[in-house]
Formats: C-alpha cells, structure tokens, sequence
C-alpha cells in the first residue's frame, strides 16, 4: 500500500512538473489567443504598441541636390499595425531632422499632431502651426514641402490615394500663399527626379 | 530796344496786383492756424503763432488750459509748474529741464511783448512728462489728444477700377466703420470718440459721375456723396498691423442693360486711351485688359533675401514698370491687384481680373529654395487634381428670361474657372518663356504645372512667374536691379503682343 501511494505521488509530482515546464515555456494558450485575435478599430490609434524593433521599408522624400525637385530616400520605418497608425510612422520619420547631407523641404520645429485615412482613400495630416510660420516662402519651397508629405504617404501606403494638410487642426488655404491645400492632393512624382 | 524799359511797367504792375490778391484771398481761404484741444469735455482751440518755420502757442493760454503756474525767475529763467512738478525754460536756449532731466525742443521760447512763446512741440515733449492725463500731438493735423480718447488718423484714398472704383479707408490705430446706403451717399459711422481726418477727408476723387466726393459729417462719421453712376457697393475691413483698413468696392450701373437684368454683363465699353487714333473703321482689338497681380504685400512679405530685399517689394516694383510701360506703347489697359504696400486675399486679386473682364492674368513672384545655389526664372499654370475637369463641366442651368421661356447659362464654379483656359495659359507660357530665355536666367524646366491658389479662379488665360531665387545671394543682387526688372519687363512686353497677335483674328473683332 505504501509503496503505491509512493508511485502515485512519484508520477504526480512528475505530471506537475511537466505542466510547470510547458507554461514557462509558452504560457497559457488560451490567453494568448483571445489578446492577438482582438482587432484594432480602424480610425483609432491601436493600444498595442508595434512590437520594437519590428521595421518596414519607406520612400522618404528630400530636396534634390539642384535644389528645384525631391529626391527619394529608402528609409527603414517602424511598423504600424493598423494603416493610421503606419501613416504616422511614416510621417513622423519624414519630417524629423534631415541628417545631412540630406535637406529637408518641411520646416523645421513641425510637429505631427495626428494622421487619419477615410474610407475613401484620402489621408488628412495634421501638422503643428510651425509648417506655416517657420515656413521660408517661395512657390517651389511650398510645393516641395506639400509634395513631400502627399508623395510620403501616397508611396508607401497603396490605402491612400490623396493627402490633405492640416495646420493646427484646421483646414488652411495655403502654407506661404502659393499651394492651394483646401482639397486633397493626389500623389505627384513628377517633382521627384 | 527803347520799348523794352518802358514794358516793365505794365508786367511790374500787373504782378503787384496780382500778389496783393492773392494775399487777399489767401487771408479769406486761409484762417489763421489753431491747436484743436479735443478732449472728453468737449473741444477747445488755442491760438497758434508762425514764427519762421516753427508754430508756438503762448505760455499763458496753455497755463489757463492745463492750469499751469508760469513764473519768471531773477536770472531771466521761465519756470512752468504742475502740481508740484516744474519745467525751467531758459531764453535762447533751445532746451528745457523737466523735473531734472534736460529735453530738446525744435527752437527756443521767444518772447512777444509780455507773453512767452513756446514751440507747439513743447506740449508733446515736456508737459506731457509732468502732466497727469496723456497728451498725444498730432501735429500735422494742428489736433492735441487730452485723456485715453479713441481718435483714429483717418486716411482716404480713391482708386479707378476700370469703370468702377474702390475707396480705401485706413483708420489707425485700429476702429472699425459701419457703412450704410442713405439716398444719394453713403454713410461711414466710426466707433471711435472723434477722428483726426483731414477737410476734406479726400482731395480729389477722380472719376466723375461715381462719387462727387467725400465730407466730414460729424465727429465720427463720414459722407461719400454719390454720382449717377453708381450702382451698389460692397465694403470689407481687416486689420493691417495697427491699422483697420476699410474696402469700399463702388459698382457702376450697367447703362446698356435692361432694367431688372442680373448685371452679368460685361463692363461698358472703355474710351480708347487718349494717345492712340481714334479707331473709326478699324477693327477694334478684342484684347484690352491685363491683370498684374504683384505677389504677397503687407504683412506677408514672401521670400527675403540675406540682404533683407522683400519678395513684396520687388513684385510691386516690376508690376509698375510693367503697367507703366504697356499702357503707354500698347495702349491697353492694365489693372495692378495691389498698387501699394498692403496684404490683399488671393480671391479678391482674382476678383479684380474676372469683374473686369481681364484678358490676361500674370502673377508676379519671386522664389525662394533650400539650397542657396538654386536660381533661374520659371513659369507656372494652374494644374487640377481628379474630378475638377469633370467638375468644371458641370453644364449649365435654365433661367427664365423677360417675355417668358428660358435660356441655358453656363455655370463655372470660382475655384474651376481656369480649368476653361488652360491651354491658352498654357500658350502663352510659352511665348512668354521665348521672351524671357535670352534675357533672364530660366531654370532647368522653365514652364510647369502646379495646384496654385490664385490661378484657380483667373476666368481668363493666367500664368504664374517666379522671376529668380531671392535664397540665391548673386541672383538677389540681380532681382533688385533696374537691368533686370527692366529686362522681365521687355520680355512681357514682347510675350503680350506675341500672344495678342496669336489670337484668332489677331486680337481684334
């Protein structure tokens, strides 16, 4: 009797060790699939940050060497789950700092307030008021720097097909009185060389 | 020989009369001048007393006004004082001592008989400095400001507009005006204590029949009295630094259409300019209206050099010439959308080429890079994203006409309007690139299409020029150069009547 009550614990303890094994090792399967198969809302920004280190690869834009076109640059760019979230990743990488010798044709000091994508295909990027007032005039400086969003996310992203600016929230006529941004603008890569 | 000495008694006589009625007259017209002391109390006058160049006011009639105490010192020394504050004025010496601190003024006191005479400036810049309540001199204006009354300097300007004309009202520092029609002149109601206006408020209006002229009514208001030619106005304000800058847009009365009929219609014909033949017989040219829009103004100075040379300066100054030198050897008629310093929105530069039937539409800028060694001049037409083709043809609608039916009208909606003439923008994108290629530097693609605002609406054919790159530190120095400007301007003047020749029926109908 003692000896198969000692077999019995023995095999117990042998189950129990297995089972603590198997749950360090890969968790608690059900768990985990209820979090993954949970979708992100599609205008909203997901909870679930891009797992780190995770990139894609973006056409960004920068002033051409002659100074009167964009040049493209291939870029690695943190993965977006959901398309707006994509979007501002892109955004976010184009108008930071150019590392030289790259220019870059948005002003400095802009800021991205927020990126949303209608069902339609047309993006509305809203961008701090330093756009305008930091912006140095001139009709080919505005043109490249409109272009220079409206080109990052119509080429990297097949879901939008146009790009409006917003400054501060707002619908604006113009950034220094040239580009007319009341509508959205489709993609144009004609001022890229 | 004889007869010369004895001609100058007549002329010598004839002149005598003359300036002795002039000075008669010029007593009558001309009152002696007055310091106009407004303040919550009402108005009051000070005498003024010209002496050379300079305007005094007597010490005593300020002592009364301000309740001065004047003494004068043992050492010949004036002392002024004001609640136990003091200015010492000293004879011949073109200085005062206010509470301790020395102050210049444009001449010494004088002295007339037993009164002391001071120059009017010595209000602004020593009693102003002991005096309790602010005191603001205008002098041009012969108005002293007693207190924190609202009195706006109130500048008028008439501009023609083909047969229209607009009114243009600077009031500073800022106050707004309320514009109402009443029977035959319109009423401008300030909201301010009292303005600092000249009498009258505008010299000379310059187009007859469209308003007589404008007149002071009572403290804060103005009149514009109209002619028989006007039809309705349309008036705009906003701000312009420290200025509120009123629009009145004046409407002339469509005298070759029917009562009751949407004036639509194109402007009445305009007279030949008076340095051309008369045109008996011949056929008249279809081409006679160009509108110049100089780019940016006002606030918005566009691109700046390092030198600090204005993209908004440069424009105006080229339009000018470009204005001054059509009309003259063309003998057409050009209308600049700005003819001074001042911000204008882009609808209404397009406003001033369709509601005057322009036939052209030349923006003038100047560019701006970020890289310094970008130059070269380029042409832009307007370029129309997606559906606005589409849009623009949007067909027309049915309107009923006098005697009953209907007729189809077309409908273009503003913002399309250039989608109609694109190519005829576009072709005189080329000639003007012709003009330009051997006088000024082009860039790599001189002509090109872009979304730009202020040829959106042009209803007419309409380019856009950057004339160089003001970021470009050689080309800067060449932008501001008469060889230069004058060089664009040959090349416009080559491309209009290139263009013009190129129309069907070479220009005229």
């Amino acid at each position: 009797m003692a000896r198969r009550v000692a077999i019995a614990g023995t095999l117990a303890v042998m189950v129990l060790f297995a089972v603590t094994v198997f749950v360090a090792k890969r968790g608690f399967p059900a768990f985990r699939s209820t979090t993954v198969a949970k979708p992100a809302p599609a205008t909203t920004p997901s909870p679930v940050p891009a797992p780190p280190g995770r990139k894609i690869k973006a056409r960004l834009f920068y002033v051409s060497q002659d100074g009167v076109g964009l040049t493209s640059v291939e870029r690695d760019v943190a993965y977006g789950d959901a398309a707006d979230d994509q979007a501002r990743e892109i955004i976010a990488a184009q108008i930071a700092p150019a590392v030289e010798p790259l220019v870059s044709a948005v002003p400095p000091g802009t800021t991205l307030r927020a990126v949303f994508i209608t069902k339609s295909g047309d993006a509305y990027v809203d961008l701090s008021r330093e756009a305008r007032s930091a912006h140095p005039g001139g009709t080919l400086n505005e043109l490249l720097t409109v272009y220079t969003i409206v080109n990052a996310l119509t080429a990297n992203l097949p879901a939008v097909t146009a790009v409006q600016l917003l400054i501060d929230g707002k619908e604006v006529d113009t950034l220094s009185g040239h580009v007319d941004l009341r509508r959205p603008l489709v993609k144009n890569l004609a001022w890229v060389q | 020989m004889n007869a010369r000495p004895h001609s100058y008694v007549p002329v010598a006589a004839t002149a005598a009369f003359l300036i002795a009625l002039a000075a008669a007259l010029s007593s009558q017209t001309a009152p002696s001048p007055a310091l106009s002391l407004l303040s919550r109390d009402g108005r009051r006058t000070l005498p003024i007393a010209p002496v050379a160049d300079q305007e005094f006011v007597a010490l005593d009639d300020l002592a009364a006004a301000f309740q001065l105490t004047v003494r004068e010192e043992s050492l010949g020394a004036v002392t002024v004082s004001y609640k136990g504050k003091t200015i010492v004025l000293t004879p011949d010496q073109a200085l005062a001592s206010v509470a301790g601190r020395l102050v210049s003024l444009p001449a010494p006191p004088s002295r007339n008989g037993r009164r002391w005479l001071v120059p009017v400036e010595f209000i602004s810049r020593a009693l102003s400095l002991i005096y309790d309540v602010r005191l603001d001199l205008r002098k041009p204006s012969h108005l002293l400001v007693i207190g924190d009354l609202r009195v706006p300097r109130i500048a008028v300007r008439y501009d023609p507009l083909g047969p229209a004309g607009r009114l243009t009202i600077d009031a500073t520092p800022r106050a707004t005006a309320t514009v109402t029609q009443e029977a035959e002149h319109l009423t401008i109601k300030f909201d301010a204590d009292a303005l600092d206006v000249p009498n009258p408020p505008l010299a000379a209006p310059g187009s007859p029949g469209l308003i007589l002229g404008v007149r002071n009514v009572d403290a804060t208001t103005l009149a514009v009295d109209l002619g028989p030619r006007f039809a309705g106005f349309r008036a705009a304000s906003q701000p312009v630094d420290t200025t509120t800058r009123l629009v009145i847009d004046l409407v002339v009365a469509q005298t070759d259409t029917p009562a009751g009929v949407p004036t639509t219609s194109a402007p009445p014909p305009q007279p030949p300019p008076s340095d051309l033949p008369p045109s008996f017989g011949q056929p008249v040219s279809a081409f006679r209206t160009i509108a110049i829009d100089p780019g940016h103004g006002g606030e918005d100075e566009g691109v700046k050099s390092a030198d600090g040379v204005k993209e908004k300066d440069l424009t105006l100054a080229v339009a000018r010439r470009v204005k001054g030198v059509i009309e003259a050897r063309l003998g057409l008629r050009v209308l600049l959308t700005r003819d001074d310093d001042r911000s204008v929105p882009v609808d209404e530069r397009t406003s001033v080429a369709n509601n005057n039937k322009a036939d052209l539409f030349v923006s003038l800028h100047v560019n701006g890079s970020m890289r310094p060694a970008t130059s070269g001049a380029s042409i832009y037409i307007a370029a129309f994203d997606r559906d606005a083709a589409q849009a623009s043809a949007g067909g027309g609608e049915r309107v009923p006409t006098f005697g009953g039916g209907a007729r189809e009208i077309e409908l273009v909606p503003w913002d399309l309007a250039q989608t109609r003439h694109l190519d005829q923008s576009s072709a005189f994108a080329d000639v003007l690139q012709q003009a330009l290629h051997d006088r000024v530097p082009l860039t790599a693609k001189p002509v090109d299409r872009a979304p730009l605002r202020v040829l959106e609406s042009a209803n007419m054919p309409a380019i856009l020029i950057e004339l160089g790159y003001l970021t470009n530190p050689e080309q800067a120095k060449l932008l501001a150069g008469d060889a230069f400007q004058n060089a664009v301007v040959q090349a416009l003047f080559d491309a209009i009547v290139k263009f013009r020749d190129s129309l069907p029926g070479g220009g005229t109908h």
